[in-house]
């Protein structure tokens, strides 16, 4: 009598596969590049469990955030991350922004038929490192595979949650005039690292995105003054300016800058002359903007000082009484202008 | 940055400016067009109105080559995308101008037209390559500075004999346009646009010199002063056209000397002149029909010419009845003049051609001045500015 053979699945071949369309069909292609390739870099308890969902016990009385975030960067890798690191960093900062700290993350991959294993495992690996760097596991996931040519390689959306500590209140409607503008470090590397690599802009520059996990320099500021700090928010799309239009807009009053305050690096500053950009316009993924009472800023700008990811941290500005919600900056030259929103699209895909 | 900051440095600015202010006549009124988009751009962005006594007045002119694009080239690039299945490269702010149908190129581009935008002619020239099988065209504009590119492109093509690659040309000529304001009514006869002088183009003046502005300040008793882009280049202009209407010359200075001669660039001369002939007519938006103010594709590069191989016809289109672009782009009126500007003609809806471009007159006010029109003085309420 001849027992029943051990069935045999060969192991992905990951360093010549694509993604088929089977891939995302449920069936054991899935399941098979679920074990291989997510849980196998990810190894998260709630992954293993297989189920269609995580679970988890909830801290009581806390408040609770929620943040989602699609990452649809072109190229995928440029220096300083791809969209891996770009999708755990991004969605760590949304609920960091909320005052909360970061407990899990969830991921869902959509991800182009005939696009090389190999890429996918470097990106998934990208974002395991990330998340496992910034104590965030990604808990729970989802796969699906479109047609070649209705994708553009991968999309990555991620979605996390977390906990407000008590006597926490952040939001973007809280600025009063008088606070004080914050800002944790030099602007717009992340929109100018990516843009130097587009096929169709190759330029040559040191410049590496910022892209980076801010709830530990959220956490450090808020220790500094746990009400103090009004309104936080990271200036990815849209850059500096935009987000404090948005921030004026929202807590109804008017902000005034000091160009000469805010820091560029001068390769940033050196291409977007060349390109024409504004680095108030371009993109961050590891900076984030403060908004706190002018009695709590000192202890805030410090604690923001001695945190790695603070270290060029500066006053920008003020909050100003303005019935306009204008933001307005005293330029480097002596005259006065508006800082606008931005106009259109000025780099798309850059996150 | 070096080489750029020394161009921004506020301390001289203010010299410079109490220097002007020290100069002017009292009770006389001293009104300069800068002709370029450029200057325009570093007058809002920098605030230079604000470094200038009140008696010196800036009025915005012409040269922003995507505000006097008119509707029916835009049309015509649409039709060619849309119509004809070609890939239509261009510019980046050439996407957003509004065009006849409630169109632009960056809506016909959400219809399915294949518009790509390029940074140089030499992108357009790349697209074509990649496309064998496609019509690809590239619309081309600008003024002087833009158009040595466009003629290589042609040569290129020609010489790699890429039979899917053409332009449409719409590269205009700024010392015609010069010439049509300073004879327009407005100026000439009634005397309803002040014009004291004119801040000179900076790099189209790269490429044609600033001998052919002599004939403006000979003839019309203007004075010329060719004048970089950077705030401080502009700022020693205004000081230098000051100094001439007080002095009662009318000469061409060059302020720029840094890069203009009195020749420009021969060989980007010889290129265009070897690529393109002159129009006898084109349509200005703003400025209307302006004799021998534009560039056209000579027959010897035809097979190029957009124009030619897809047997194009040009339809002029009015403007928007409430949009003031015209009397703008003519100094006869400020953006903040027109009833739509800033309401229902916005940088994210524009209505007109000068909100579209950064370099234009209304989305340079609008993006960056706006706050003078609000009778308004923010200061913070509590804190010291840092």
């Amino acid at each position: 009598m001849t027992s029943p053979r051990k069935s045999y699945v060969r192991p992905l071949d990951i360093r010549h596969g694509r993604i088929d369309m089977s891939h995302g069909a449920g069936g054991r292609a899935a399941a098979q590049l679920i074990d291989e390739l997510f849980i196998a870099a990810f190894d998260s308890d709630g992954l293993r469990q297989g189920n269609d969902g995580a679970s988890f016990a909830i801290p009581a009385g806390h408040r609770m955030v929620m943040a989602t975030d699609g990452h649809v960067v072109s190229p995928l890798f440029f220096a300083g991350g791809d969209v891996g690191s770009l999708s755990v960093h991004g969605t760590i900062n949304d609920v960091a922004m909320c005052g909360a700290t970061p407990l899990y993350l969830a991921a869902s991959f959509i991800i182009e038929e005939g696009f090389a294993l190999a890429e996918l495992q470097r990106i998934v690996q990208s974002m395991a490192a990330a998340s496992r760097a910034a104590g965030v596991p990604v808990v729970t996931g989802d796969t699906k595979v479109v047609e070649k040519g209705k994708g553009d390689g991968v999309f990555i959306a991620t979605t996390g949650i977390g906990v407000v500590p008590h006597g926490v209140h952040v939001s973007g409607e809280r600025a009063r005039p008088g606070d004080v503008v914050l800002l944790s470090g030099t602007i717009g590397e992340h929109g100018v690292a990516v843009l130097s690599q587009r096929e169709s802009l190759e330029f040559e520059t040191t410049i590496a995105s910022d892209s980076a996990a801010l709830h530990t320099l959220v956490a450090a500021m808020l220790a500094a003054s746990p009400d103090g700090v009004r309104v936080l928010r990271d200036p990815t799309r849209g850059g500096l300016a935009t987000t404090l239009n948005e921030i004026a807009g929202q807590s109804g009053a008017g902000m005034l800058l000091e160009e000469a305050a805010i820091p560029v690096l001068p390769q940033v500053d050196a291409a977007c002359e060349l390109l024409g950009l504004d680095p108030l316009y371009v993109a961050n993924e590891g900076k984030l903007v403060a908004i706190c009472a002018p009695e709590a800023a000192p202890a805030v700008l410090a604690a923001m000082r001695a945190h790695p990811l603070g270290g060029q941290a500066a006053q920008i500005g003020v909050v100003t009484a303005d019935a306009h919600h204008f933001v307005q900056m005293e330029t480097r030259f002596g005259g006065r202008r508006v800082v606008d929103w931005l106009a259109g699209e000025q780099l798309p895909r850059i996150c | 940055m070096k080489y750029i900051d020394e161009f921004r440095d506020g301390a001289l600015a203010r010299k410079i400016g109490e220097r002007i202010a020290a100069e002017v006549r009292p009770g006389r009124r001293y009104s300069f067009m800068e002709f370029c988009g450029g200057h325009t751009h570093a007058i809002s962005r920098y605030g230079i109105a604000e470094l200038l006594p009140a008696q010196v007045q800036m009025v915005h002119g012409p040269g922003c080559p995507v505000c006097v694009l008119p509707i029916g080239r835009i049309d015509l690039a649409i039709s060619l995308a849309l119509e004809r299945g070609a890939i239509v490269c261009t510019y980046g702010d050439t996407m957003r101008v509004p065009a006849s149908g409630q169109l632009s190129l960056l809506r016909a581009k959400a219809r399915g037209g294949d518009i790509r935008m390029v940074y140089s002619a030499t992108d357009a020239l790349q697209v074509a390559r990649q496309n064998p099988q496609r019509e690809v065209v590239f619309f081309a504009i600008g003024f002087e500075t833009t158009t040595p590119p466009t003629a290589l492109a042609l040569r290129t093509a020609r010489d790699e004999q890429l039979a899917n690659f053409s332009v449409l040309c719409c590269h205009v000529l700024t010392p015609s346009a010069i010439t049509h304001i300073l004879e327009s009514p407005e100026v000439k006869q009634y005397g309803t646009v002040p014009l004291d002088g004119f801040v000179g183009p900076a790099h189209v003046s790269i490429l044609i010199g600033w001998a052919p502005y002599a004939g403006f300040a000979r003839d019309y008793r203007k004075p010329v002063v060719i004048s970089g882009f950077e705030p401080l280049d502009v700022m020693q202009s205004i000081l230098m056209l000051v100094r001439q209407v007080n002095d009662g010359r009318a000469e061409v200075e060059n302020e720029f000397t840094r890069a203009v001669t009195a020749e420009g660039n021969r060989t980007a001369q010889a290129l265009v002149a070897e690529v393109f002939e002159l129009r006898e007519n084109f349509e200005w938006r703003g400025l209307g029909e302006v004799p021998f103010s534009a560039l056209r594709i000579r027959p010897e590069f035809a097979a190029f010419d957009a124009e030619r191989r897809f047997g194009l016809a040009y339809r002029p289109v009015p403007d928007n009845k409430a949009c003031e672009c015209g009397a703008i782009l003519r100094g006869v009126k400020r953006p903040a003049d027109c009833k739509i500007f800033g309401t229902v003609c916005t940088p994210e809806n524009p209505v007109g051609s000068c909100m579209v471009s950064s370099e234009g007159a209304c989305a340079a006010h609008y993006t960056y001045g706006r706050f003078r029109d609000i009778p308004v003085t923010v200061q913070p309420a509590t804190a010291e500015a840092p």
